[in-house]
Parts: structure tokens; C-alpha cells; sequence
């Protein structure tokens, strides 16, 4: 038995037919079935439904042999433990520094100045601007970044981005991108190793459906 | 603050796990005595310096430090054992020819290897000095297989990699270190997507070798496919004839995986990790290193292997343990003779103290001492 772990929302939604186009189809619909554990056409594989930020974890652990996870969680994972052989090039989003209206994000940055951005990806926010040699206090949120900057609690954001709707609605606009995300197929190493007669056919489904898909 | 609690990721071994620790540590020395490894048992702290010599940054975070109060320098606690083997090897023993060498002991790490791991594993490997050839490989991959077989650990399997490959396609495409640091990062993860990106501007040789290693994983077919798919480089000619030669031999299911570049950084030939069902992380690794005596005047060719006793315990099937024998207390010589006699032959016996036979007792004890018309006689516990 193969176990594949997701997140319910838009990285299941968008999977869905990369799934039907490797030939599997759900039995059971998560939103109405309220069940975690989803069966499939294939009697060898079960889908796995979990938070987003959690996918990597079950998958690290080898609770689930396989997942479907965004390219921002995973940087804020770390990666240990897993491989993340394939682009499935859904959930594609954009992940960026923004910053109110008015404000000079460049020549805060020229002058040296320390920022206090808030943000849920503190590592992805340290490295950057670990990289661009600027000092920052990260503030941890865990949602509705956008509201921050508007009541004081920080000068810029580092978020997701997919159309920018809800960044011009709050009278923000981004001024850096980090790096583009797309949602990433990852594998549990040891199962790879101990399972690859069940895995790689999978694996090869999946990457001719990411192909045709894209 | 309950004093009594151990810091994260530390833990007691308790009976029963304590004495199947100690049996398998028992076997495994046993088994390398009798393939002629000798046992050394380095010191638990030593200076940084000759601690951490030629084995990378990332042992370094790993060792808890410490200031020697007598010197005022610098000490580590060892995070690894296999260096300090090397350093003996180098410098004390000396010997001119092939040097085999085996140890056991608990290591501390700062931060824990794998997942469920412990910071305090119990490390136990065996290590070849002085053969620069495929042969002390296979012997080392065959004690490994063996050493697995011996803690009664079924359906295991073997990776084989060999960094030399990584190594040539670099040198011969002139990739710079900080480069090289980002390549091996992706590889390790077997993420394509990244390797494009990295690779975007190498020259398109090195850029298509690259883009094939996380491909050139599974079992022996891989090799023919790597000879198709790799520049005709004499280093990885070598090593994937290095490799062939490991995944025809052995016992147990041998796989190979190009892109597996698991301590690089010391590593210089074939480096092996063996798996085991229903473990997240890799039970035994190992490989060749044979730059590490360099760092202490003396470079000799060096390959081993080390595995985690825990890890071994956790993971092999359990042996019941025999009940013990209830003896009652007294000071009759035919009893002291009797109990005497058992204990010799192996079994458990416990005399049970006055005062506390309400408790019962520990161990377990399905028999009993009874006198029998002057004779002492076991017989199943409970019977009147």
C-alpha cells in the first residue's frame, strides 16, 4: 500500500487532475466525507489529507511514502529526509517582499536601515535578506500578512502572491520577488529505496501528467 | 521543573532493551573478532583540533565542546568515532600493511541524525587501513551484510553510490566550490527542478551528466544506463566498475543510486547505506575515506562502515526472554548447590528475600526450587 499525502484546497483541487491523468480517481470527496484517509480507484493507493505545512513531516517520517506540497513549504522545512524529484507545476504562485503604498522600500534598503517584516515563512524571509545583506526583526504571523504593515506592526510583508488582488485591495504592492512556487511531488528516501518497484511507476505517471498538464 | 526528567532526545535504556543492546553489541564484536578486526576503545573527549581534523562543518556542529580546565583548550566530546579510529590507526599503530580495526561506545550529537533519533547513539562499526582496492570494499560491504544477518534483520537492502562520479563530472567541467556546495544540495534531494536552474549556464557536457545522476538510481540495469548517460571519463569508468563488482555480490538486494552523496565531504570512493523495512532513516553507512589520515600525517586508503546499536535493537525482531527460577531463602548447602548448578548452565535464579513475597518478583519467574524428599527440584511455579 502507497500512502500520498496532501492538503485540502487549492493543492487538492489542482492535483485532482493529475491524478485522473495517471489513471486514479478519488472514492471518497473530503469535503463532504469529513474522512482523513481517502480511497482510491487503485487498491494500492490511499490519499492522505493533512495541513499544508504538515505534508512534509508525515512524509520525512515515512507515515505516508509519498506527497504533494508547495515549494514554500518545503523551503520552510528544510527538505531533510525527502526527495523532490518533480515540478508538478500546480499552485503556482509567486512568493514576495511587499510593502504599503508611500513607502520607500529601496531606500530603506540603500540606507541601511532595519526592517521589521512580518511574515509566516521566517525562514525563507531570513535567507533572503541574509543574502541581500539587510538587517531585519522578523515577526511571525500566521495569517492576513497584509494587515501589518497598515496597523504599524511592520514595514514590509514576505508572502505568497498569485493574482495580487488581495495586495492591492489593502494598498500594498510588491516590490521583490524571492522566487516563483509551484507545488512539488516528494518522495520518502527510504521508501524510494525499499518500495521502487510500487514508486517509480508511479513516479513516471505523475511526471507524464505534469508534462501533458503544463 | 521536574528535575528528574533528561534533556530532548536523550533516554534511560531499560530492561529488557538494555540487555538486547548488550547482547548485540556482544555478537557484533564477536563477529568482527573472528574476521580478524581488532578492538580499540578511544577516550570519550579529545582536543578539537585532532577531533575534527579532515571531517567536515558539518561534524563540527554536531560536537558538543567543551574548555579543558588543565590546558585551557579547546575539547570536544566525539560526535563520530570512525575519525578517532583513523587518528590511531595513523599515528600509533603504524603498522606498514593492512591494518583492521573495530570499536563500539556511545557518541554524543548536538543536534540528532535522523528523526525518532536519539542525541546519544550507541556506534558500532569495523574499518579496513591500508588497501586502496575494490577487494576491502566488498569485504566491508560483506561484514555489513553479515552484521545485519547476525541482529536477525530481515528483508534489508543495500545502496551503493560512489562520489567519485559527482567529483569528475565537477573537476572536468569546472564547477567552483560554492557552486559545487549548491549541486550536491539539490542532488541530495534528487530535485530536478533546482539542478535546471543551477545548471543553466555550465557548459552542455557537464549540464546533461548533471541533469542525468538523480535518474541513475535502482538496481544493476543503472550501471548500463550510466555508461550511456555519463561523459567517458576514466574516474567514473573506475567507479562504475567499482560498482558493478558491489552489486553483483552479496546476499542481500543491492541497489545503486548515482546521486546518493551522503558525507561527501570526507567520502572519496563507493559509500554504501543499507535499509531496513519500517525504518524512516538508513540503519548502517558507510564507505570509503581516504583522506581522513592525511590530516594527521599519514594518508592511508580507509573504508568502513557504522550503525547505531538503538537503531539495530529497535528494528530486529525481539527474542523472548527466558523466565527466571523462584529459589526460596535459606541457608540448606544442597540449595546453594542446586542454584549454584543452574546459574552455570545459564538460567535465571533469584532467591526471593524475606518479607516480600507479596510483591512477587523481577524478573519474571515461571518456576520454582522445591524440596523434594531432600533433593532440590524445579518445577512450573503455582503448584502445590
Amino acid at each position: 500500500m502507497i500512502t500520498l499525502a496532501l492538503s485540502k484546497g487549492r493543492i487538492f483541487d489542482e492535483s485532482l487532475p493529475l491524478l485522473a491523468a495517471a489513471g486514479i480517481e478519488t472514492l471518497d470527496d473530503p469535503d463532504s466525507s469529513r474522512k482523513l484517509i481517502l480511497r482510491t480507484s487503485r487498491s494500492d493507493l490511499r490519499l492522505l489529507i493533512v495541513r499544508a505545512p504538515d505534508v512534509p513531516t508525515y512524509v520525512q517520517y515515512g507515515a505516508s511514502e509519498l506527497g504533494i506540497a508547495g515549494k514554500d513549504v518545503l523551503l520552510e522545512h528544510g527538505g531533510e529526509g525527502l526527495y523532490q524529484p518533480l515540478d508538478l507545476g500546480i499552485a503556482s504562485c509567486r512568493m514576495v517582499v511587499a510593502v504599503p503604498e508611500g513607502f520607500d522600500y529601496s531606500g530603506a534598503v540603500r540606507q541601511g536601515a532595519r526592517l521589521r517584516v512580518a511574515t509566516k515563512y521566517m525562514q525563507t524571509a531570513r535567507e533572503h535578506f541574509a543574502a541581500k545583506g539587510v538587517h531585519v526583526d522578523l515577526i511571525r504571523l500566521y495569517g492576513s500578512m497584509e494587515l501589518a504593515p497598515l496597523v504599524g506592526l511592520a514595514d514590509a510583508i514576505v508572502d505568497l502572491v498569485s493574482s495580487g488582488d488581495t495586495l492591492r485591495a489593502n494598498r500594498l504592492h510588491a516590490v521583490e520577488e524571492i522566487r516563483p512556487i509551484s507545488a512539488r511531488l516528494i518522495v520518502n528516501q527510504a521508501a524510494l529505496k525499499l518500495k521502487r518497484d510500487a514508486i517509480e511507476p508511479l513516479l513516471d505517471q505523475f511526471t507524464k501528467a505534469a508534462a501533458t498538464h503544463a | 521543573m521536574r528535575n528528574w526528567l533528561l534533556p530532548e532526545k536523550f533516554e534511560d535504556i531499560l530492561p529488557p532493551q538494555a540487555q538486547r543492546i548488550d547482547r548485540m553489541r556482544a555478537k557484533l564484536l564477536e563477529l568482527f573478532r573472528v574476521h580478524g578486526y581488532q578492538l580499540v576503545i578511544p577516550p570519550m573527549l579529545e582536543y578539537l583540533e585532532s577531533l575534527l581534523t579532515g571531517t567536515g562543518h558539518d561534524l563540527d556542529l554536531r560536537t558538543f565542546k567543551l574548555v579543558d580546565q588543565l590546558s585551557g583548550r579547546m575539547m570536544g566530546v566525539r560526535a563520530d568515532i570512525a575519525p578517532q579510529v583513523a587518528r590511531i590507526d595513523a599515528h600509533l599503530l603504524n603498522r606498514k600493511g593492512v591494518t583492521r580495526l573495530c570499536y563500539a561506545g556511545s557518541v554524543l550529537l548536538t543536534r540528532s541524525r535522523g528523526l525518532d533519533s536519539t542525541r546519544e547513539p550507541l556506534q558500532i562499526g569495523a574499518e579496513i587501513y591500508g588497501h586502496p582496492g575494490i577487494e576491502s570494499d566488498l569485504e566491508i560491504q560483506q561484514l555489513l551484510v553479515e552484521s545485519l544477518a547476525a541482529c536477525g534483520i530481515s528483508g534489508a537492502r543495500l545502496d551503493v553510490g560512489h562520489v567519485a562520479v559527482f567529483r569528475a563530472i565537477c573537476r572536468h567541467g569546472g564547477v567552483g566550490a560554492e557552486l559545487e556546495s549548491e549541486l550536491y544540495e539539490a542532488l541530495e534531494g534528487k530535485d530536478l527542478p533546482a539542478l535546471s536552474v543551477v545548471t543553466q549556464s555550465m557548459p552542455k557536457a557537464t549540464r546533461n551528466a548533471l541533469l542525468a545522476l538523480p535518474e541513475l538510481y535502482g538496481d544493476g540495469t543503472v550501471l548500463e544506463r550510466a555508461r550511456r548517460a555519463l561523459p567517458k571519463y576514466p574516474e567514473i569508468d573506475a567507479a562504475l566498475k567499482d560498482l558493478e563488482a558491489l552489486s553483483r555480490s552479496g546476499s542481500i538486494p543491492v541497489s545503486v543510486d548515482l546521486a546518493d552523496l551522503r558525507g561527501y565531504h570526507y567520502h572519496s570512493g563507493v559509500v554504501f547505506a543499507a535499509y531496513a523495512p519500517g525504518v524512516a532513516n538508513a540503519v548502517a553507512l558507510g564507505g570509503r575515506y581516504d583522506e581522513v589520515g592525511k590530516a594527521f600525517g599519514r594518508a592511508r586508503p580507509a573504508t568502513g562502515f557504522s550503525t547505531d546499536l538503538r537503531d539495530l535493537a529497535r528494528t530486529a525482531p525481539h527474542e523472548a526472554e527466558a523466565a527466571a527460577i523462584l529459589a526460596p531463602y535459606s541457608n540448606d548447602e544442597g540449595l546453594a548447590t542446586a542454584i549454584r548448578k543452574l546459574r552455570a548452565a545459564g538460567e535465571v535464579v533469584v532467591v526471593g528475600l524475606p518479607g516480600h513475597a507479596a510483591e512477587g518478583v523481577e524478573p519474571d519467574c515461571d518456576r520454582e526450587l522445591v524440596e523434594r524428599g531432600g533433593e532440590w527440584t524445579v518445577r512450573k511455579l503455582g503448584k502445590s
